[in-house]
């Protein structure tokens, strides 16, 4: 799958529309931005487990330890809390870490250096302190890795004022999202789909940055609204395309950021199709989707047909049985079925 | 009798006679009544129902804050505890901007939205008090990290009390600081509690085979002698300031209030017997004043001054605080992003 996003006109890159564009991976756009960061800022570093040589399990990182060195790509401890707090530590005195959870479901270990010290820091100080961390982890389930190692939990730190939360699902996002975290001034945490690291799209070779709190409609339409985070937003292409064939315009929108969340495309896409879904992999209770739909509920309730819906992962830990797994998720069926469904065609 | 019976004899900290010497001391004397006059007046503004909340004080431990930071540079970091007032009156905090964080007032060092708890003052290297036990901890890890990193020669001090060897964070911070020698000194507080249970109910083996078991260099003190603590501090900053790895300090002290200033009740726990003895026996400011009369190097005279002194700065600390305004309700939702 290969996607352009059709909004790029409103990113801050470099030469427009006459720009090369050429065609990489997912995990090549995350590992470019790190290594374009690190070589504009020395103080940008790289601290996780097995992120030097090993390039992490899943060798996003491979070979920035041999431009950086192992001053600035360090191999940690297995000790979760302790990185992400050091992390912190160093944010706070100057430095700009780039702190690597393997798995979204480890950060629960360091869930109190995120909550209660990064998100923190800057209130508590009445503005004094800064955290200009970035956490990268990942989410997503169907890689057959059970209930420890498939959660999307990004709904966690979006509930926590101080932190931003970034999910990109598109090589091009994926670097123009994770070179503004960086530059932030604050904590972000950005969660990377860890089935999508060899997806393949567009990315300019010029540099640019995506701003936070910009959503992008990934395909327009003019029937539906589907509003799809990460792993989903595929999820949700697949869903356009089987409903295009029943004559149903489906237009799918990613927000790009669960905060800062760009609440105004969000409502302005449901007041012109007046019907909206919202799909979201983590678990669908107090999850992304029920903020998303509140949202959209509130902001264009004039305008709305049918009620907001909402699919996230089904309420039970992963299991791993892949016939089992798989029933877990949102998937282009399901959600085309309930979008038949919100347009009276089922 | 707990305090004191492993802790190192006095170390010989050179002449008592120099000029130096004398105003090294008779300073830390100035600092360490600063802090307990400081908490005197916290704990009155709670009983008179004139500080929100609660306050953690320090009243007893004054000779491990001012020690340790006798022995940093202005630019060296510190992180605190709940129980933070001493150290952040020792590392140079102003006491009117300290009164008016605690009242939840405009010019407080978080503009009132830190509290006693919060208080970080980055002038002086203050990185912070905080109030998850053992939440600094990596945290100083980090600065200790980030300092080496840039090529300064910083020291970091993270303190933290006898309740914070129970988490788990701290051991993934000590691992790092020694593989990594990182320029760290965690200075444990032993005042003998974890909030109301005395330490030998939580803690099993030694307190300093902790340290030990990462390679971490450890000494044991007497918290309640600021020479002997100023003396090891000294010695293990300049140390990691030379780029030779954290430490790790095991300092004896106790804390003559409740765990907070509403902790009145304490027999369930700890005897009145206990208490007297450690205001009696082992008070820090009473053993410096009389070790400096004994060697000549302060009179009954320079104490009353440096009382009177320090009584007025804190009298009129209370009284800036007290008429300072609340922040404007504006500040709410200010500086929860950078």
């Amino acid at each position: 799958m290969s996607m352009l996003s059709t909004t790029a006109g409103q990113e801050s890159y470099g030469s427009g529309r006459d720009q090369q564009m050429r065609e990489i991976t997912f995990g090549q756009a995350i590992r470019e931005a790190l290594a374009e960061e690190m070589r504009r800022d020395p103080k940008v570093f790289i601290i996780g487990e097995d992120v030097a040589e090993a390039g992490t399990v899943f060798k996003v990182l491979t070979g920035l330890v041999d431009e950086f060195g192992p001053s600035r790509v360090i191999d940690s401890p297995i000790s979760e809390a302790g990185i992400t707090g050091l992390g912190v530590g160093a944010a706070m005195t100057g430095m700009h870490p780039v702190v690597d959870i393997m798995f979204g479901d480890f950060i629960g270990l360091a869930m109190d250096q995120i909550v209660n010290q990064a998100a923190k820091v800057h209130y508590m100080s009445g503005g004094k302190l800064k955290v200009p961390l970035v956490v990268r982890t990942t989410l997503g389930a169907t890689r057959r890795s059970a209930a420890q190692h498939s959660q999307s939990l990004h709904a966690w730190v979006s509930h926590v004022p101080g932190l931003k939360v970034a999910l990109p699902s598109t090589p091009y996002d994926a670097k123009g999202l994770l070179k503004t975290a960086i530059r932030d001034g604050n904590p972000v945490i950005y969660f990377e789909d860890k089935m999508m690291y060899q997806l393949k799209g567009l990315v300019p070779e010029d540099e640019y940055t995506i701003p936070f709190g910009v959503a992008d409609i990934k395909r327009p339409g003019s029937d539906i609204s589907i509003v799809a985070t990460s792993s989903m937003v595929h999820v949700a292409l697949a869903a356009a395309e089987i409903l295009d064939k029943s004559g149903i315009s489906a237009e799918v929108i990613d927000p790009r950021t669960t905060f800062p969340l760009d609440k105004q495309t969000l409502v302005e896409s449901a007041k012109k199709t007046s019907r909206a879904i919202v799909i979201d992999e983590g678990y669908e209770r107090y999850g992304v989707t029920a903020e998303i739909a509140s949202v959209i509920a509130d902001g264009a309730f004039y305008y709305l047909d049918a009620p907001v819906k909402r699919m996230g992962a089904m309420d039970v830990p992963v299991p791993f049985s892949p016939v089992l797994e798989d029933l877990t998720v949102p998937t282009a069926t399901s959600v085309a079925e309930l979008a038949k469904t919100l347009c009276g065609r089922s | 009798m707990v305090y004191s019976e492993t802790s190192k004899s006095v170390e010989n900290v050179g002449d008592a006679g120099s000029v130096d010497e004398s105003k090294l001391w008779i300073r830390a004397y100035e600092q360490m009544l600063k802090i307990r006059v400081f908490e005197e007046h916290v704990n009155e503004l709670y009983r008179n129902a004139k500080m929100p909340g609660l306050a953690h004080l320090y009243t007893g431990e004054e000779a491990v804050a001012v020690g340790v930071c006798e022995a940093l540079r202005r630019d060296d970091y510190i992180t605190s505890t709940h129980r933070g007032h001493g150290h952040c009156l020792a590392k140079g905090a102003s006491i009117d901007r300290m009164f008016a964080e605690l009242l939840g007032k405009e010019p407080g060092y978080c503009r009132g939205k830190g509290g006693s708890m919060h208080i970080a003052d980055q002038e002086t290297g203050n990185l912070g008090a905080n109030a998850i036990v053992g939440g600094s901890t990596a945290l100083a890890t980090g600065a200790a990290m980030s300092s080496k990193m840039r090529g300064t020669d910083q020291v970091t001090v993270c303190f933290f009390g006898d309740g914070a060897l129970g988490q788990g964070v701290l051991y993934e911070a000590m691992n790092m600081a020694s593989l990594w020698k990182l320029p760290v000194i965690y200075v444990c507080e032993n005042n003998l509690y974890n909030e109301y249970t005395h330490f030998s109910e939580t803690t099993a083996g030694e307190m300093d085979a902790r340290p030990k078991a990462f390679g971490i260099h450890t000494e044991e003190v007497d918290g309640q002698d600021v020479r002997a603590v100023y003396s090891i501090a000294h010695r293990l900053v300049e140390r990691a300031r030379r780029g030779e790895g954290p430490a790790f300090m095991l300092c004896n002290t106790y804390r003559y209030h409740g765990h907070h200033v509403g902790d009145i009740q304490r027999s369930y726990y700890r005897s009145k017997e206990e208490e007297q003895l450690w205001m009696t026996q082992r008070d820090p400011l009473q053993l410096l004043s009389s070790w400096l009369v004994e060697q000549h190097l302060a009179d009954l005279e320079t104490f009353e001054q440096i009382e009177q002194r320090v009584r007025a700065e804190v009298a009129a600390g209370v009284e800036f605080a007290l008429t300072a305004p609340f922040p404007d309700p504006s500040e709410v939702d200010r500086d929860v992003y950078a």
